[in-house]
């Protein structure tokens, strides 16, 4: 069914779909929107799940986890310092391998305190174990929240997933769209059925310690197992297909790349704006395109390989930093390379965006000016150079 | 891929602790034991048992040699003697 | 027999008191028990993997965050319609309840949740090495609160947990030690018994970071009760409903058997001030046996 929807309201109601029966979280913007609707459907008596306020993200990540551990589907959503606060739950829920759902609403990173988007936050839990995502729409949020219960509940990676949305621009922005409806969304997301769980009748230990003697193998297994949701994310996106209509790879979206000279890759909203700069420049003859990548975590070095080995240039968009290295997506996109014969003449960075900066279309325009035959590092777009003279001797 | 993850329960039984005692083991007299069951609620291995009077004695594959039971039992019916050393 | 809640063949040190006192925990709870235990000794030396003592489902996430997982475990239980059949336990020692813990368990409090918080307390990071945590006593040696020429040990008493606890309205508030096993175990099987969050704090030696001899476990906390230093309560619904009366002996009675003290037994001054510690206890709980009371002090 076809309706105009705030992001966080299409949140709201995916998740309702998705008969989570633990919800859990902390307020912090731009995620509120989502934990209020939620709250509001638990008080109306339209959904039948357990919410617990509780005092801080790191309770509201412990509370998903336990609820989990428990066997019964849980959601939780935050943002910025809250996910960081999140973080060492985060790293836990992954290593005890329970399939969370988290949403974050991308938000800048302080100090300097800033409620504004850029994906600094999710882009730095990537070590955690988590599955990530990064929608280009509201539509896709949605979406990604029914794909990513599939892929993270799989009998075969039980892993954890974080659906990331650019605060503001997604959380807050209104677009028309397909909310799925319940009996496409039960034929495709069957109730949660644990592998293992705390039950008095079958009694197991969760968490013990694990000494030198087994703990490498134990990451080891997450690792592996992320390697085998690259390969499951694109059947799972074709059983969606098949329910829903709408089609995605999953890993990465390709948009006028075939014959692309000049290719710029991006996550998250910004894409949609890219998208639009490469149909004007396309009109006027010349050959760029976009190449989105949607899954973070696990990386999808192959397709990025195959996608891109034989583009002269291409410019990675980052709208986070890894501060005294070169921008964290870069870095992964060349990574995609490491050890490869075919390979573009030119992989330049840039940065742009951070802090809720906008994006416009000049600033992507200035991001193909500026892939050029000379390779750039960590390229800021939009900079205010008379910013930087403030001295405090 | 899973590995290593999660344990069953009472495994712990496997790693048999009685090789800790060095010096002391109780020894269960079984006298004038009133079955206060004192000693078996105090012993951190939950390794005593017993139910009626003058039937309680501890499983020497996990007795640390602690000594707590002889300590609590009201009618000195346990004592610690020294470890025979077997070699 | 009933299915071991608590096996043998973990690798708590020789008399220690945390693995007697979760022991009767466990056991007093029954199997229908699910365990969210914070990070801590309890958790080292029952689940080195493969093994594991415990017979009940049992969890471990972190250090700090037990009483919010054990929060998820209820809310999931209240889901399944399951919360009724199976008590809920969160569990940690003192320097994960009432530190870095402390904020977890308040919104655990707070929320109203049917959870009983046990708190092992042997009133010091032990797991680490004997550092000093909030609910260290006074003047103890710890290797963060270390006597000295110029230091008489941990500068501040313990932090009055039970009456934080308490100032949360909570249905049930309890300390218990493991030299009184019964009135430990009956106490946790009412606190389970009470709809509702429940904390109760358990005083375990710990042979190793007190330094005395493992067989002195049950003295060493018997001693602390009955020098007023470890007042035995009970509250329901905030309201103190029973203490343990004591006979008072002197604190160095309990101070002599610890390495931890050495230090204070040629400091009277030091001792005084202690003994000011218990004197404030037997009077503000009102500890001290009455002649017409002669039989509750051998109660439990």
């Amino acid at each position: 069914m076809r309706e105009f929807l705030e992001g966080s309201q299409a949140v709201t109601r995916v998740v309702k779909l998705c008969k989570p029966g633990v919800i859990s979280a902390y307020p912090i913007t731009p995620q509120t929107h989502i934990v209020e609707g939620l709250a509001q459907m638990v008080a109306d008596g339209q959904l039948n799940s357990q919410f617990v306020n509780v005092e801080s993200e790191h309770s509201a990540a412990s509370v998903v986890l336990g609820a989990v551990a428990t066997g019964v589907r849980a959601y939780t959503a935050t943002s910025s310092q809250g996910l960081f606060y999140m973080g060492e739950v985060l790293f836990n829920i992954a290593g005890l391998r329970l399939p969370v759902m988290l949403t974050c609403a991308n938000r800048a990173i302080s100090a300097p305190i800033n409620i504004w988007n850029d994906q600094q936050d999710s882009v730095s839990m990537r070590d955690c174990g988590f599955i990530q995502f990064y929608a280009e729409d509201i539509q896709e949020v949605v979406d990604l929240h029914l794909i990513g219960y599939r892929v993270a509940e799989d009998k075969s990676v039980m892993l954890p997933v974080m659906v990331c949305m650019d605060g503001f621009i997604l959380t807050h922005g209104i677009e028309t769209i397909d909310m799925p409806q319940q009996e496409e969304v039960d034929k495709f997301l069957p109730p949660y059925s644990a592998l293992y769980k705390l039950d008095p009748e079958r009694p197991l230990t969760m968490g013990p310690l694990v000494d030198p003697e087994y703990y490498m193998e134990m990451r080891f297994a997450i690792q592996e197992t992320h390697k085998e949701v690259i390969k499951l994310i694109p059947q799972i996106t074709a059983q969606f297909f098949k329910v829903f209509g709408r089609q995605y790879h999953g890993l990465i979206e390709e948009y006028r790349t075939k014959d692309a000279q000049r290719v710029i890759v991006a996550m998250g909203s910004v894409c949609g704006t890219i998208k639009e700069v490469v149909d004007e420049l396309r009109a006027k003859g010349k050959k760029v395109g976009l190449l989105k990548i949607t899954t973070y975590r696990p990386f999808p070095h192959q397709e990025i390989y195959e996608r891109l080995k034989n583009i002269p240039r291409v410019a990675v968009l980052d709208k986070a930093l890894s501060l005294g290295s070169y921008a964290p997506l870069a870095v992964e996109v060349k990574a995609a390379f490491f050890g490869k014969k075919k390979q573009p003449q030119v992989i330049s960075s840039f940065v742009a965006g951070l802090g809720g900066r906008d994006i416009t279309k000049d600033s992507i325009k200035e991001i193909f000016r500026l892939l050029t035959a000379k390779e750039r590092a960590c390229e800021f777009i939009d900079l205010k150079p008379e910013l930087l003279k403030e001295t405090y001797e | 891929m899973f590995g290593p993850l999660n344990v069953k329960p009472g495994t712990s039984r496997n790693n048999k602790t009685g090789s800790w005692r060095t010096e002391l083991r109780p020894k269960f007299l079984q006298k004038d034991c009133i079955a206060c069951k004192m000693c078996a609620l105090t012993c951190p291995e939950d390794c005593i048992e017993g139910a009626q009077k003058n039937t309680f004695y501890c499983d020497y594959e996990f007795c640390k040699g602690c000594g707590l039971c002889a300590f609590i039992c009201p009618k000195a019916d346990i004592t610690m003697i020294e470890e025979e050393l077997k070699e | 027999m009933n299915r071991q809640l608590f096996a043998p063949g973990h690798t708590a040190c020789v008399g220690c008191g945390q693995s007697l006192g979760a022991r009767l925990v466990i056991e007093a709870s029954g199997p229908n028990t699910i365990v969210a235990n914070n990070t801590g000794c309890l958790e080292v030396f029952s689940t080195k993997y493969p093994e594991s003592s415990w017979g009940v489902p049992w969890i471990h996430s972190l250090f700090e965050n037990a009483a919010a997982v054990a929060s998820g475990i209820e809310a999931a239980l209240i889901y399944l319609g399951k919360k009724d059949t199976v008590n809920v336990i969160a569990q940690g020692g003192d320097g994960g309840t009432a530190d870095i813990g402390l904020q977890a368990l308040s919104g655990m409090f707070e929320r109203g949740q049917d959870i009983l918080y046990v708190c092992y307390d042997n009133e010091a990071y032990m797991n680490t090495g004997i550092q000093r945590s909030g609910l260290t006593p006074f003047d103890a040696n710890t290797t963060t609160s270390p006597a000295g020429s110029a230091s008489s040990g941990n500068i501040r008493p313990k932090k009055p947990m039970p009456e934080i606890a308490n100032a949360h309205g909570i249905p049930y508030v309890a300390t218990a030690s493991v030299g009184f096993p019964q009135d430990l175990q009956r106490k946790v099987k009412k606190a389970v018994s009470i709809k509702g969050p429940k904390y109760i704090q358990i005083h375990v030696p710990c042979p190793l970071g007190w330094r005395h001899e493992p067989v002195q476990t049950a003295q060493v906390a018997k001693t602390a009760v009955e020098a007023g230093l470890y007042p035995l309560v009970e509250y329901e619904n905030t309201r103190l409903i029973a203490v343990r009366k004591i006979k008072p002996s002197p604190v160095e009675e309990y101070l002599k058997l610890q390495g931890r003290f050495k230090h204070l037994l040629n400091n009277p001054e030091e001792i005084k001030k202690i003994q000011e510690i218990a004197n404030h206890n037997i009077e503000k709980y009102n500890l001290r046996v009455t002649s017409s009371e002669k039989n509750l002090s051998t109660e439990c």
